[in-house]
């Protein structure tokens, strides 16, 4: 009885002390803080920041590279998040990043599309249905409104249309008072 | 020589893990939705299966038996398998991140397959010695990740084919890996393996 105890005793103790060890030795740098940033950024890669999408301004904010104010389509309520995330002050959308605007998706007119499939090739989300010659349509829940389309667009058919505020998608507003500290 | 070619064919084929010994189902029904998840878990199961095997001989022969302690068997094992797992994973995701991607979930999975506790087990009871056990594990884990890219092929051909919508999924799957089970007591004639 005594020896039974000793031996799992003694198996636990050498495992726990193999694993303590290995689990330091062969340590891998993750780094969680650019997940955390990255589930606050919309994921409309959209590349407004001036990064080719939401996880790389993600790494860049984390390494210190860029600031957390050049993500228009997070908008305010996305700089405030970050901010209270990283501890920073919260400052207002960079300017030359673009301006926040209402959540809207693309709309193709399709009595004009040629269907020269440039949008397609520009969306980053492949929220563009059409082949050669087809007339081409956007699938709306899965356009994040990031605007690439719009530019490639000859015969400038996409058009940006806002999202109507409905019983289904309305959620509460971040609260607006600010709070100070009483001194 | 031959004594451990038999083994391994007998571990493989005639004592298939899964069909014939029936253990480690938990993995075959759970994971052989996809060929490439089945090649991975299969790969995981096989490196940590022949690992745990020499290990808890190890132990089982100097530190059990000297004490006259073969009731902890199985708690000792278990102990040993979910640290070997735990090491495994750690060495493996900073040795090979991309061989870490490709097994993902499955790696820590492996401490609750019962074949990784039975063929150890198995070992003690067939009285096997360290090169034999090794042998008798890499084999059997062999048969395993066979059964595995078996059954996967097959479901993978299953979902386009016209099953009558009550068998549909798990169902014609049980149905599937019965006839297989089936197929493999045919191996059972190669008794001499055993």
């Amino acid at each position: 009885m005594l020896t039974a105890i000793l031996i799992m005793t003694g198996i636990a103790i050498v495992l726990g002390a193999a694993l303590g060890y290995a689990s330091i030795r062969f340590k891998v740098e993750g780094d969680p803080l650019v997940e955390k940033i990255d589930a606050i950024l919309p994921q409309t890669q959209c590349g407004q920041c001036g990064y080719p999408g939401c996880k790389p301004y993600a790494q860049a904010i984390s390494n210190g590279e860029a600031d957390i104010n050049q993500c228009p389509p997070g908008g305010e309520e996305g700089i405030r998040k970050l901010a209270d995330l990283l501890g920073r002050e919260f400052k207002p959308l960079s300017e030359e990043h673009g301006t926040e605007k209402p959540k809207s998706v693309a709309r193709i007119d399709e009595q004009v599309c040629i269907g020269c499939t440039l949008c397609i090739q520009a969306c980053p989300v492949d929220a563009i249905l059409g082949a050669a010659k087809q007339m081409h349509t956007v699938v709306a829940p899965l356009c994040t409104g990031c605007e690439l389309c719009v530019a490639p667009c000859p015969v400038d058919c996409i058009s940006m249309v806002p999202v109507a505020e409905t019983v289904e998608n309305w959620k509460w507003k971040y609260p607006v008072h600010e709070l100070r500290s009483v001194a | 020589m031959t004594s451990y070619i038999f083994i391994i064919i007998g571990a493989v084929l005639v004592n298939n893990v899964v069909f014939v010994r029936i253990l480690g189902l938990c993995p075959f029904m759970g994971v052989s939705k996809k060929l490439e998840t089945a090649v991975g878990m299969g790969a995981a199961t096989t490196f940590v299966l022949t690992l745990a095997c020499g290990t808890s001989y190890l132990i089982d022969h100097y530190l059990l038996e000297p004490f006259d302690l073969a009731f902890m068997r199985t708690l000792s094992f278990i102990v040993v398998i979910a640290a070997i797992v735990q090491l495994t994973e750690l060495v493996i995701q900073k040795t090979s991140p991309v061989l870490h991607q490709v097994l993902g979930i499955y790696l820590p999975l492996i401490t609750t397959n019962c074949a990784v506790l039975g063929i150890p087990l198995l070992n003690v009871g067939l009285r096997h010695d360290l090169l034999e056990s090794l042998l008798f594990g890499f084999g059997s884990s062999i048969g395993f990740t066979m059964a595995l890219i078996l059954f996967a092929g097959i479901r993978e051909r299953l979902d386009g084919a016209d099953v009558p919508t009550p068998f549909r999924g798990t169902a014609i799957a049980m149905v599937t890996a019965g006839f297989m089970s089936l197929a493999f007591m045919g191996f059972a004639g190669l008794d001499r393996f055993h």
